[in-house]
């Protein structure tokens, strides 16, 4: 038997990895009077609906995602923030 | 000689790299398509520029778990030459042929211009034909091409000699509007342990007469050429 679930994925470029993209934004969060703004890094936000026996095999599942397609280890890191069962 | 040129969907250098081989060297060469299996006897496979699978998720990271990417890795494997161009070089980094990878330009800008390119190393079947400091004009057309690997692995690769081009001024040196995109250590391509894989990021095969702008590439494809004859 398996159950349906939705994981949510947060990937984001590793801390010390330049961040233009993120450079850019803190820039901008500056100039619009948001002094107090330090690093800021823009990553990806992955929502995968799945199938699995249970939520910890989902999880076990979409961490092998994570190292095999959706984040590049030599970049990037991941978090498996949550897993709903739907 | 035979080239296998892989054609991915979104691929747009592989015609400009069938022109630089066919009708500049008089060698031949097939298209590949990447839900093929195999390279149809090619000697030297090229993983062509573009924007393979609209570059979607993160450049080249789809395009690796293609079909044909598993011989072309066993043709790696045999010691037998890649040259991965452009997004050819995002796919290598992500299927582990090459180290590191190429991450959005510093300066968030598409770039597409003549950059010059000084040649680090001669010590490989790519660039045997050219001088050791040699400065080649060479284009580049890439959002996505600042080289990045820690520190251990750019250490590795300088001291086994497999940086094999580099971003320079015209006058062969480096200042701060010298290097396009970010790359550490001004790093324009790179070979693998077994030098028969040489990712870079700029277009040798977009600079094979001078009538578009530079021949500067040709020797590239001559170097190959002549090391797989010989």
């Amino acid at each position: 038997m398996t159950a349906s679930f939705r994981i949510e994925i947060r990937v984001v470029p590793r801390r010390g990895i330049l961040d233009p993209q993120g450079k850019a934004v803190a820039d901008a969060l500056h100039s619009l009077g948001f002094p107090e703004v330090g690093d800021v890094r823009v990553g990806r936000h992955v929502v995968v609906e799945t199938r699995a026996a249970d939520a910890a095999e989902a999880g076990r599942r979409a961490a092998e995602m994570c190292e095999k397609l959706l984040a590049n280890p030599v970049t990037e890191d991941f978090e498996i923030e949550q897993v709903v069962p739907v | 000689m035979k080239f296998g040129i892989v054609t991915f969907p979104g691929s747009n250098c592989d015609y400009d790299a069938y022109h630089a081989v066919v009708d500049q060297l008089g060698e031949t060469a097939a298209y590949l398509w990447h839900k093929d299996r195999d390279l149809q006897g090619a000697d030297v496979v090229i993983l062509p520029g573009g924007f393979s699978y609209g570059d979607y998720l993160r450049c080249g990271a789809i395009a690796r778990f293609s079909p044909i990417m598993d011989a072309v890795a066993a043709h790696a494997a045999r010691g037998a030459p890649v040259l991965a161009i452009c997004n050819g070089f995002q796919i290598a980094c992500e299927a582990g042929l090459l180290p590191g990878a190429l991450l959005r330009n510093a300066s968030l800008k598409y770039v597409c211009e003549q950059r010059h390119l000084r040649v680090e190393t001669t010590d490989s079947r790519f660039t045997a034909g050219y001088e050791k400091g040699q400065v080649v004009r060479i284009p580049i057309a890439h959002g996505e091409g600042r080289y990045h690997a820690d520190d251990a692995t750019l250490d590795r690769l300088e001291a086994e000699d497999r940086v094999v081009f580099r971003y320079v001024g015209a006058d062969g040196g480096s200042d701060d509007r010298s290097n396009p995109n970010g790359s550490l250590r001004d790093v324009a391509g790179i070979l693998n342990e077994g030098r028969n894989v040489l990712g870079m990021m700029p277009h040798p095969e977009r600079a094979v007469e001078p009538l578009v702008g530079s021949g500067d590439g040709l020797a590239l494809f001559e170097s190959i050429v002549a090391r797989v004859a010989a």
